[in-house]
């Protein structure tokens, strides 16, 4: 497959190549990876049994909350409208677009080392954005105004739209190239890919923007956040790659091949300098805030020295920068089983990073400059057990998929040369 | 210098507090403003009002771009936290006990005349340049083209939130019995279309605290209170550039 296609992508051969490889291998190849599927190894199901209960608790809790009203379910306040769900859904979509360049950076642009690890980032990004829709269904009041309103009402100023939008157009994007990839039509996928890698860029950094662009909000107002944004994606693409390619060995119980092992030492370098940047963009960002309004370095404060700095100084520097850095410093990547602890120590933390960016922004209240007796603290937010369900719905998602992929899609070996 | 003898007992202070209510007004009158007074400030300076407020008319029509440009003037020291606007607003708009479209902050101000605090009323600004306006997705909430008042079109509301956010004034809340969110609106569809010229909170303010109107017509006393020398009218939050359509003035 693949060889037929030669001159310049137009629908009609998109379509050609994909009825004829449908036609061909497609169905035979889906009646080997069911009876694949079928025969794994009894671990494997105890786990997918674990995953599939997960889910069914976690949708349980979020069609729960619903039945109640996110009012009475939900922690959020006037105060603090956006809480854990909406971090987790930064979480899902930063790791998704993160995958999404790791995936085309081997895939698009053509690094050699970068080229295994690219079947299981592109299914893992269509995963994880899956995962992220779902929470985000769970937090919007009216999901089902939103599909009409959104097409029939945009609002082109907004962030949230642009956001919204292209996060499909991307999600469209990235399953084309996967389902290419299946096919081994690898110059129709490496089209759809670069499509993919543009609406997800995009997307993401509207995303920041939706933040960057509240002038409301000292601490998240400037072109700061749209650029932290991208950098943090790659950084998490990075360690969630290493993180489920190792898990997916260990499944498949299979011992890695030479170029896979390469592969995972570049991905390890790169998110060794992903973290660096991060640190750095860190730094003067906190260095550049307390200089400013009284609100930002209210904010800054809460995060250094009041009840943030557990989160800030353990979760998000040490377990999620600093240590991967020192591991991954000292094993040059070489070492798997380190790399894996270092991603899996990262991706642990990076869910804390969204959580503080996303509370830290709205814990100042508005008028708290004004010096009113009802503004003079912080604005607290804990959250409640139906938020936890929704975001371990998220987790239960990523992981049954994971584990579902695994399998069928036979642990993402390419052939892609 | 064993000849220089301060008098220490009978200095003169020169802080705010030393210039006397009559010589105060005789310096406003010559189309002067204290600055520093509302500031916390200790600082005396007096500096021209007039740029502040208006060349000419035609900058005036820049600022007021409505017709009616509805807008509201509080005059904070009248405010005794009565809370019959609050009672007002909640009757005549419908709002649920969780929200507000209107409330009085209090604050602890040592202040020379006696008081030891101070009501601030709040509510949406109705900004010139709505913040929320421009974050919504799907156009839920507006700019009223004819009268400036920002709106909302609940049906197409998703709640996202983002609006909330977005506002400076915390002026916004999500309305479950509407499945949308909800803000002051002027009283626009439970008063003003219906022929009233006042919003519900400022007919039910006894001290005049609340003065609503047109800002737009020069003989409107809204106009009057916000276009003259002798006090200082200030928005809230003027940094984020927000242009509200509330004004405060004390005096």
């Amino acid at each position: 497959m693949g060889n037929e296609v030669k001159q310049s992508v137009k629908t009609s051969e998109i379509m050609d190549g994909l009825t004829k490889s449908l036609k061909s291998s497609f169905l035979v190849e889906w009646y080997s990876t069911l009876v694949g599927f079928l025969s794994g190894s009894k671990s494997f199901y105890v786990l997918l049994g674990i995953g599939i209960l997960i889910v069914y608790a976690g949708t349980m809790g979020a069609f729960d909350a619903f039945r109640i009203g996110y009012r009475h379910a939900y922690g959020v306040t006037r105060d603090i409208p956006w809480g854990i769900l909406i971090s987790t859904y930064i979480f899902f979509v930063v790791t998704s677009t993160g995958l999404c360049i790791v995936s085309a950076i081997g895939h698009v642009f053509g690094v050699k080392d970068f080229m295994p690890v690219v079947k299981r980032a592109v299914f893992l990004s269509i995963v994880t954005i899956t995962a992220g829709f779902t929470v985000i269904f769970f937090e919007i009041e009216n999901p089902i105004r939103m599909a009409l309103y959104n097409v029939i009402s945009p609002g082109l100023t907004s962030n949230i739209w642009w956001m919204g939008t292209l996060y499909g157009i991307y999600m469209f994007f990235m399953i084309v190239e996967f389902i290419f990839i299946l096919l081994d039509n690898h110059r129709l996928a490496t089209y759809f890919g670069l499509s993919g890698l543009i609406a997800g860029i995009a997307a993401h950094s509207n995303l920041g923007a939706i933040f960057g662009m509240l002038h409301a909000r000292e601490y998240w107002y400037g072109p700061y956040l749209p650029v932290y944004f991208i950098a943090s994606a790659l950084m998490s693409g990075c360690a969630t790659i290493i993180f489920f390619t190792w898990l997916g060995y260990k499944i498949t119980n299979e011992k890695m091949d030479r170029p896979m092992l390469r592969s995972l030492e570049a991905v390890s370098k790169l998110c060794m300098l992903m973290i660096a940047v991060i640190l750095f963009l860190t730094v003067w960002k906190i260095i550049t805030g307390l200089v400013g309004g009284p609100d930002k370095i209210e904010a800054l404060r809460a995060m250094m020295t009041g009840p943030y700095a557990f989160n800030f100084w353990v979760l998000e520097m040490l377990i999620g920068l600093v240590v991967p850095f020192i591991i991954f410093l000292s094993s040059k990547g070489k070492n798997v089983g380190m790399s894996f602890l270092a991603s899996a120590m990262m991706v642990f933390a990076i869910f804390f990073m969204r959580y503080d960016l996303v509370v830290i922004g709205q814990i100042v209240p508005v008028y708290h400059e004004l010096g009113v007796r009802e503004y003079a603290g912080l604005a607290a937010y804990t959250p409640t057990f139906h938020e936890i369900m929704v975001v371990v719905a998220g987790l239960g998602i990523t992981a049954t998929t994971f584990l579902v992929g695994e399998k069928v899609f036979g642990g993402h070996k390419s052939e892609i040369h | 210098m064993k000849n220089v003898k301060i008098d220490l007992g009978n200095l003169k202070k020169e802080s705010m507090d030393s210039v006397s209510p009559m010589e105060r007004r005789e310096f406003l009158k010559i189309g002067l403003i204290i600055t520093g007074v509302f500031a916390g400030g200790t600082v005396l300076s007096a500096v021209s009002n007039f740029n502040s407020v208006f060349a000419s008319p035609e900058e005036a029509a820049e600022k007021y771009p409505y017709k009616p440009h509805y807008g509201m003037v509080i005059r904070q020291d009248r405010c005794i936290d009565c809370e019959r606007c609050i009672d007002a607003c909640t009757l005549t708009n419908d709002v649920p006990s969780y929200g507000w479209r209107t409330r009085i902050l209090e604050k602890d101000v040592p202040d020379a005349t006696g008081r030891k605090r101070e009501f601030i009323p709040v509510l949406c600004n109705q900004c010139n340049n709505p913040p929320c306006v421009r974050a919504c997705p799907t156009r839920a909430t507006v700019k009223d083209e004819k009268t400036g008042i920002v709106l909302m079109r609940s049906y197409k509301c998703i709640g996202c939130k983002n609006c909330m956010l977005a506002c400076p004034y915390s002026a916004r809340y999500f309305n479950e019995e509407r499945h949308a969110i909800d803000k002051c609106n002027f009283c626009y569809d439970t008063r003003l279309s219906k022929g009233e010229k006042l919003t519900a909170c400022a007919a039910a303010c006894p001290t005049g605290a609340r003065n609503f109107g047109d800002l737009s017509d020069p003989d409107s006393d809204v106009y009057k209170m916000v276009h003259q020398l002798e006090r200082t009218v200030w928005v809230l939050r003027p940094e984020v550039g927000a242009k509200p359509n509330v004004f405060y003035t004390k005096g």
